[in-house]
Formats: structure tokens, sequence, C-alpha cells
């Protein structure tokens, strides 16, 4: 397809602004790791059963993998790389160190961003609830329960608005 | 794999989209709402649409309302709103019981109810939801607006009686009389996976006996639909164990089994069964 089938979107993720010039079937997370360089967002499955790519968009939990770049244009958008601020790890980054609630890492990401949609809408979840919604994702290493164990941990220590803040 | 070349195009109105799908249809031109599951059948190029319209943009279409003794459900309304009941009574709170067997929780915040219905995978909830209480499907192309009753919507696995040009605007379920009773039970190996069978069941209990009772099922056959034989083994009998059975049993005797690798036609219909008595026992409790 020619150039001009291309479109010029502004996404804006972590807070910061990318102009992009974007072929539509970029989907968005091709668009986050090849054209903004965030490769921090992994792409495993790529049709939307595995949630590697699992990012925030206006705040609720989506496969990146499974909507286009071009959709996105000025939705906000975070990703994994806006969790830690001024060099701390955000606290469910700690939780899955404490808990070692990764061995690969590779379904990190996605798991630490679905868990942050997760508690920010519904900090006082349920461990049946929240055990449902983990099931979102695929881990290949840990077996969940010290996923689970993780975003319990963080849940019981603080509060929505501190979740915000992180 | 990545989805193939397409031409993109973002309409703001109904008028203009259905200009555009009218426009590009013969070029395998198609309507983009949620994309759970036109985007990965794109990704493994089973679909290669030389035109994608997509309607996320377009006024209007987020609506999810009661008018007169319907609930319109426009075609962008998400699964996800449906967690919260969106109106008083039994529907509502049917609907947010059934929401929650629908693939996952960032599957459930892009695709879109009438997304499920016209995708017409028969494991779809959405799609025996509809069949169960005879909802119309309106949809809308540059000829005008088209009326079609849900039992003449579905023709088969992901097949329809949507025309090519025609966009599924929005899906009317008539809003059952307040006493009515529901029930909804699945089944499939894991959390999120496609339904092996389901059934989606209604009465109402007048005089203690069971009034216009609904019994429909999907993920079994090609299609969801309503089982009338089951429903005559509900109607003026007494809710309970005898009559429940019986309509199970109907149901089961009724249905024409899909099989694949992993599941008989057997097995199917066994969980029709099972699956028909557990959703009438949930709504009689």
């Amino acid at each position: 397809m020619t150039d001009q089938n291309k479109k010029d979107i502004t996404l804006t993720i972590n807070g910061r602004d990318y102009d992009l010039t974007v072929d539509p079937r970029w989907t968005l997370a091709d668009v986050i790791r090849e054209h903004c360089h965030l490769t921090g967002t992994h792409i495993g499955c790529e049709h939307g059963v595995c949630g590697a790519c699992t990012v925030l968009l206006d705040g609720e939990p989506i496969r990146s993998c499974l909507m286009f770049g071009v959709q996105a244009d000025g939705k906000q958008i975070r990703t994994v790389e806006g969790l830690a601020k001024d060099g701390k790890f955000h606290p469910l980054q700690e939780a899955f160190m404490e808990t070692h609630a990764l061995q690969c890492g590779f379904c990190t990401p996605g798991f630490l961003m679905l868990a942050t949609g997760i508690l920010e809408k519904q900090p006082d979840i349920s461990d049946a609830e929240l055990e449902e919604l983990l099931s979102s994702n695929l881990c290949r290493c840990t077996g969940y329960i010290n996923i689970v164990k993780a975003v319990q941990t963080v849940r019981d220590k603080i509060g929505r608005d501190q979740m915000r803040t992180a | 794999m990545k989805p193939a070349s397409f031409t993109y195009h973002a309409p703001a109105t109904i008028d203009e989209a259905v200009a555009l799908l009218g426009l590009h249809a013969p070029d395998d031109g198609r309507i983009l709402a949620g994309g759970q599951s036109l985007v990965p059948t794109m990704a493994f190029r089973l679909a290669r649409p030389g035109h994608l319209v997509d309607i996320n943009g377009v006024a209007g279409l987020d609506r999810v309302e009661r008018v007169g003794d319907d609930l319109i459900i426009g075609a962008c309304v998400r699964h996800a709103a449906f967690h919260q009941p969106v109106l008083d009574g039994p529907l509502g709170a049917f609907l947010s019981v059934v929401v929650r067997d629908i693939a996952h929780y960032p599957i459930r915040q892009r695709g879109t109810f009438c997304g499920s219905v016209a995708h017409a995978d028969p494991a779809s909830e959405w799609c025996a939801v509809t069949a169960m209480l005879d909802a119309t499907i309106v949809a809308q192309s540059t000829r005008g607006e088209r009326l079609i009753p849900v039992a003449e919507f579905f023709q088969g696995v992901m097949t329809t009686s949507l025309e090519d040009d025609e966009l599924l605007r929005e899906i009317r379920l008539p809003i059952p009389a307040d006493d009515t009773r529901f029930g909804f039970c699945e089944f499939n190996r894991r959390a999120g996976d496609f339904a092996i069978a389901m059934a989606a069941v209604s009465y109402r209990v007048e005089n203690g006996v069971m009034t216009n009772p609904h019994v429909a099922i999907g993920g079994a056959e090609d299609r969801a639909r309503r089982i009338n034989d089951a429903e005559q083994a509900l109607a003026g009998k007494p809710p309970g164990p005898d009559a429940f059975l019986a309509a199970a049993d109907a149901a089961a005797a009724a249905v024409d089994p899909m099989e694949d690798h992993a599941t008989s036609a057997k097995y199917r219909r066994d969980l029709v069964r099972t699956l028909t008595r557990r959703a009438l026992e949930q709504a009689a409790q």
C-alpha cells in the first residue's frame, strides 16, 4: 500500500506526546514498540490470547495487539515504562520482586498493567474476583500463585489514592 | 502474524458510515467496532478486508437506553457496559451475570454486544441471549433501515442474514415483566474459553405454574436458537425438579450438536441436558 494510505496521529504515552505517521494495519502494540521505541510492552501470541501486550487505554486494560494504532489517536496510554517514578519502582513492581511473581519476565509487563488497571478501579476487590480477572493473562513460569499474592499484597497495603499517585 | 494492508475510514455519522460501507462492500469492506474477533482473524490472514469502516467515532452508537418496552443497545456499546446493571429490574441483573462469562476483562473493555451478534459465533453468549429474548436486529444501509427478527438473523456458523452493505446499527431487547425469572449457565474447560454449550432461560410464575417460558441453547449447534420442545415441557407446570428435568431431556433430544476433535456430539448433548437444568434451577432461586 502506498504512503498516501498512512495517517497522522498523536499518541499520549505515559504523559508524553508522540506525533506519528502510521500505516492503518499496524497494531497499537507494534506502534508502541517499533515507532515509539517503548519495548517494555511485549508481544506474545499476537491474537489476543496471552495478554503480554496489555496496556492501559484511558485507564482500562486492553490488548494492544487487538486494536490498530490509528484507533488510539488522541487517547491516553500507559505502559510498563510509566510505572516507576523518580527512580523508584511502583508498589506492584516491588511486590512482584518480593513474592517471586516472575521468572522469565516475558508476561510481567502485561500482568503489571492488568493489575494496575484493576486495583485503580477496584482497590477493595475480593480474592475470588481478583483471581478471575488475573486469569485474563498467561504465565508459563510461576503457576500464577505468586502473581495473585503480589497483587493481593499491594491491595492490602495501600489504598486507591496511593495506587494512582504511586 | 500482522494484518494485511487496508484503507482506513473513520466516519463521524451513521450516514457517512453506511455510505462508505456501501461503496466499499464489493471490495470486502467491513465495519470495525470492538475488533476483538475481527483483528485476530486479520492477524491470521483469514480475513483480508480491503477497507475498514471504523464506527468508534460515530456519535450516538455507544448509547444503551430504555425506549418504551425495549432496551436499545447501540453498535458501539462494549461488553463492559453490562458489568453493572444497565437498567433496574431482572433483565439488567441478568445481563450483568451473563457478561462475566464473556472472554476476559480486557477483551470486554473493547468488544461490543452488537459486534458479537454480527459475528455470530455459535459460542457467543450474546447470541444465546438475543435468541432467548426474541430480540430485533436493526440493520441500516444507504437503502434504508431493516428490522430483522433474531430467529431469521442467525443462519449458521458466523453466518447471518445481514447484507454486505448493512451496518448492524442497534439491537432491541424486549424488556420482560418485572417478575420474570432468568437463568444462564455455560460450560467451558477454562475461564474465558469459548463455551462448549450454554443455556439461557426465562419464565414467569403465575398461580403456581410457569408461564411464557423461553429456553435458548447456544454453543451446541451451528447457531443459537430457542428450543420449543423444552419450553412446552415447562409451560403450565409448577417450577421444580420434575418440569426442569423434563425440559432438560427435551432440549437434549432436540439439539443437533456440532462435533470437533475434542468434543463428541454425545458429550455436547449431555452438557445441554445438564446446563438447561442448572439454568432453570438458577432461575427458580
